[in-house]
């Protein structure tokens, strides 16, 4: 065993955990943070998609030991547990971006990297392309590709209304 | 309409646990003690299975438990079934084998698992399972269907000689033959329906519990029918009896058929649960569901179809062996004989079919129902022989179409169904509007002009859903009914809990149903919850699979709101001192016709509890009604949907540019849900038609045993959707629903063949038509340069 720290959704954790622990497993079952899934074994659908640092990580991927002082967000932790929903939360209820809610977590982290990445004004083809690392068997991406390019530009509005305030 | 009303596209009201991560899915539940299991698969396609030797593993730390078939059938725990009975044409039963849940003596597949090790932590029982020893005797495997019957095949099950599970035949073989010698011309194709692998994001898994107090099992599973699995898992398997046996389906995150069926896993973890006396939970990976979820479609069928010189059709006769892999699972003799050959007739006036099914084991995973199960591999035939056939003759598919409608209805077709109502022509004039077929050729010449290979393709497809009349299944060899129960419970307050037997798994039932029970009873639907899943709170349903929960288990919602609304009326005349026949029900008020007295349905609900103005001895205090509704007809939902491709011939990839879908479901409760289905249906069949395929090599390996091999679509393989509907109600169901679920993948893989095959001159293509297939059969068929032609 292993002692690991590191800030989870805003909250300094220190886990003890056997050097294989992934860390998908120690947030799933160390923490019991259960929105992050496990859909595949090999990297391949993105359900377990967190934020390290910021950026998208396939959490089926990384070592928990890995990740000593770094900032993990899952889906848990990307609105404030009494606030309202992220603005791409929101988009993807809104524009009906999901069927089973398996892929969901991982498809909207995955969309706020993008934002971060390639800006608020999204287009069909960037999304789609963007996407290569999630799977979705329910929407047939139609409607997710909506919300994502509705969740995009609701972060931008979101934004500007931080600003003024 | 009202805002929350049927028809309205309410946002869905179980999103929120969904994008907040607080859904509850099997793995994410958790019993205290539990344990892991870890199977052991054969890694042979065919083997005996000569020893095993689990005294290593089972000294490995944290084992509790290594357990092999040996030991199951000591326990007397029984073989899993297939529930539907089909009898070959010389009358003798289908040859169902012993599929026990861990394999002995014999492995039949690679991943039949031999044996399962239980330990404190996953990771402990993965590494034991690497101290099992079996020796294997390796025997020669048999894979493709098409050889499965030929003499000195290896021969899979005793039971089976020459491993045919059934040969089975339906319309009149005489009357066939009589419509092909009249016909001045005869379209003839071969096709694969390629084995697909459903892959739903979810992997299946399972939590077993077992009370030694109280005898009594807890399951939480993956499943679509929850109580179906309590039946098999108790009546057949014999793990406990019905009343101590409960299942729980929580949040199953996607199922497309692959989840209705009973397997080895879930009763292996009953049982070890109580081997152990802990709760024992398996969760499986995606390499293991790759292996043993069970796999659709498989069909080789050479199919002819017989024409007048007008192309009118006379006649159609198929031959189709199906592959149903080693074991039969639940349903797996029904999808390729009564839900595929009775839909040969499509959209039209056919006079004569004739059908033969063989169905096959081979040494590969069971196949069982995928998404429209057996209705999409008869679509593809149908819709693919008129093209074809349309081509050959020179004449406009879309009039081939026209001319060989069904128009008149009820119609009766030579294969059992009998269509209720429909208007093929609408859906197909408005798809061809939306699609703007008159602009396809100037768009083909464009396209020509970027060296771009432009084709379109349609298809007018037709399912038979709702399953569906229990007589008429019974009378066709299904082993249960096939009717759906609902039970509406009204609180004191007016809040109401709605009890469904249907199961679900992405369709929004939470909503859908929600929005029947608000228009009926005008509550806000926020007051309304369903409940479903838990075979503790629901007495007894049959789950979801088969588009059947609108069209079977609102219908049984609609029936018990009949028994409530009547009651409340009941209630309602002792508060209003008013004749039950004044009384009506509107936007949530109970009043009296023609004058300003009324009751809100919160004050019927609290006074059908208090009992203060009623003399409880002539109406029963409280207010809960149920409903068991069998269907009097399936539902036939048809539509259009038109594909437009560009082929690159330099490369053979293909790009869809445009879907056009106009479908008739008859009544639309949400059309955003149902514009959902459709979508996430459409991707999936585009999915089969360019490029999902499970190949297995020729010793039963598969070699497309994971998402690296197996091309599932991704965002950029689909285009966006154009979808559309048109209306005629369904006459043999309260709602007028006809169903949604599974028309998207039924209609589309003809829909893409027929686009790539007018774009590329040749219909030499099989699916999936990968670039590396499009590109060959250019090459073969001399037409890879567009600017040459």
């Amino acid at each position: 065993m292993a002692a690991v720290s590191l800030k989870v959704n805003g909250k300094s954790v220190t886990a003890d955990v056997d050097p294989r622990t992934l860390l998908v497993q120690l947030l799933r079952e160390n923490l019991r943070l259960t929105g992050t899934h496990v859909g595949c074994d090999t990297s391949q659908c993105g359900a377990c998609v967190v934020l390290v640092n910021g950026k998208a990580v396939k959490s089926c991927t990384v070592l928990a030991l890995q990740l000593e002082g770094a900032e993990v967000l899952s889906i848990e932790g990307l609105a404030p547990a009494d606030g309202p929903l992220h603005p791409m939360q929101e988009a993807f209820r809104e524009n009906h971006g999901l069927q089973c809610g398996y892929c969901t977590p991982g498809m909207i982290l995955t969309a706020v990297d993008i934002v971060r990445r390639k800006g608020n004004d999204l287009d069909d083809k960037t999304i789609r392309e963007e996407l290569e690392g999630n799977i979705c068997r329910c929407t047939g991406y139609h409607n997710i590709v909506k919300a994502i390019a509705a969740g995009a530009r609701a972060m931008t509005s979101g934004a500007a209304a931080n600003a003024a305030e | 309409m009202s805002a929350t009303g049927i028809g309205a596209a309410v946002r869905r009201k179980e999103d929120h646990r969904f994008i907040t991560g607080k859904g509850h899915y099997t793995d994410d539940i958790s019993r205290p003690g539990q344990t892991y299991a870890y199977f052991l698969r054969s890694p042979h396609a065919h083997a005996t299975i000569k020893s095993i030797d689990a005294k290593a593993a089972s000294l490995m730390p944290g084992v509790l438990a290594v357990l092999t078939g040996a030991e199951l059938a000591a326990d007397k725990i029984g073989s899993l079934i297939c529930g539907w009975m089909i009898h070959s044409k010389d009358g003798s039963p289908m040859k169902m084998a012993p599929h026990p849940a861990l394999a002995h003596g014999k492995a039949n597949h690679v991943g039949d698992p031999v044996a399962v090790v239980i330990a404190e932590t996953l990771a402990q029982a993965r590494d034991a399972a690497e101290k099992v020893k079996v020796d294997y005797g390796v025997l020669p495997a048999i894979v493709d269907p098409a050889q499965a019957q030929r003499q000195g095949a290896p021969q899979i099950h005793e039971i089976a000689p020459n491993n045919t599970i059934y040969q089975w035949t339906i319309g009149d073989a005489n009357g066939t033959d009589a419509a092909f010698k009249s016909a001045t011309h005869v379209t003839k194709l071969d096709i694969v329906n390629n084995r697909l692998i459903p892959n739903a994001i979810e992997p299946r898994a399972a939590l077993a519990d077992y009370d030694s107090g109280t005898e009594a099992f807890t399951l939480w599973n993956t499943s679509q029918n929850p109580h179906v699995a309590r039946l098999v898992i108790s009546a057949f398997i014999g793990m406990a009896p019905e009343n101590k046996l409960r299942v729980i389906a929580p949040d199953v995150g996607g199922g497309f058929g692959s989840k209705i069926f009973i397997y080895p896993e879930e009763v292996v973890a009953l049982w070890a649960s109580k081997k152990v006396g802990r709760p024992v939970k398996w969760v499986s990976d995606r390499s293991e569901a790759f292996l043993v979820d069970a796999h659709g479609r498989d069909h080789v069928t050479h199919a002819e179809m017989a024409l007048d010189t007008a192309g009118k059709i006379l006649g159609l006769r198929v031959k189709t062996i199906a592959n149903l892999g080693a074991y039969m699972q639940v349903f797996s003799s029904a999808v390729p004989t009564y839900l595929y050959a009775t839909l040969l007739s499509g959209q039209y006036q056919i006079p004569q079919i004739f059908c033969e099914v063989d169905a096959v084991y081979t040494n590969t995973n069971s196949v069982d129902a995928y998404r429209g199960a057996g209705r999409p591999e008869a679509t593809f035939v149908v819709e693919r022989l008129m093209e074809v056939a349309a081509r050959e003759l020179g004449i406009d598919p879309v009039e081939m179409r026209r001319k060989n409608f069904i128009k008149i209805f009820p119609h009766q077709t030579p294969v059992v169904f009998a269509y209720d109502a429909g208007d093929y022509d609408a859906s197909l004039k408005k798809a061809l509007e939306l699609a703007d077929y008159k602009g396809f050729a100037k768009r083909k010449r464009d396209a020509a002009r970027n060296g771009k290979l432009r084709g379109i393709g349609i298809s007018t497809y037709i399912e038979a859903c709702g399953l569906a009349p229990s007589q008429a299944v019974g009378s066709l060899g299904g082993g249960v009914g096939q009717w759906e129960s609902c039970e509406v419970r009204v609180n004191p307050t007016g809040s109401i809990e709605v009890l469904t037997g249907s199961h679900a798994h992405g369709q929004g039932h939470e909503t859908t149903f929600a929005q029947v029970v608000s228009d009926r009873l005008g509550v806000p639907i926020e007051s309304v919850s369903i409940v479903h899943g838990d075979t503790d709170k629901v007495q007894f349903g049959m789950g979801t699979y088969g588009s059947r929960s609108g069209a079977v288990g609102m219908s049984a919602l609609v029936k018990a709101l009949d028994k409530i609304e009547a009651k409340a009326k009941k209630v309602a005349t002792y508060l209003l001192e008013a004749a039950e026949t004044d009384i009506e029900l509107k936007n949530g008020q109970f009043s009296v016709t023609g004058t300003d007295k009324s009751v809100p349905w919160a004050g019927v609900a609290l006074n059908a509890y208090t009992a203060h103005k009623f003399p409880g001895q002539e109406l029963e205090p409280g207010l809960k009604e149920t409903s068991f509704y069998d269907p009097t007809n399936f539902t036939f939902p048809a539509g259009c949907h038109i594909c437009e491709v560009e082929v690159d011939p330099e490369t053979g990839s293909t790009e869809i540019v445009a879907w056009t879908a106009v479908d008739d479901f008859g009544v639309v409760i949400n059309p955003m849900i149902v514009e959902g289905q459709i979508h996430g249906g459409v991707a999936q069949g585009i999915g089969q038609a360019m490029c999902e395929a499970a190949v297995y090599d020729k010793d039963g390996q598969l070699v497309t045993g994971s998402l690296m091999d197996y091309c599932l679509p991704r965002a950029d393989h689909v285009p966006a959707f154009k979808v559309d509907t048109t209306m005629t109600r369904c006459p043999s169901n309260p709602l007028g629903i006809k169903g949604c679920g599974e028309a998207g993948a039924i209609a589309s893989p003809p829909a893409v063949i027929n686009a790539i095959t007018d774009a590329i001159g040749t219909e030499a293509i099989a699916m999936p038509a990968t670039p590396s297939a499009v590109w060959a059969a250019l090459q073969k068929s001399g037409r890879a340069m567009p600017h040459a032609a």
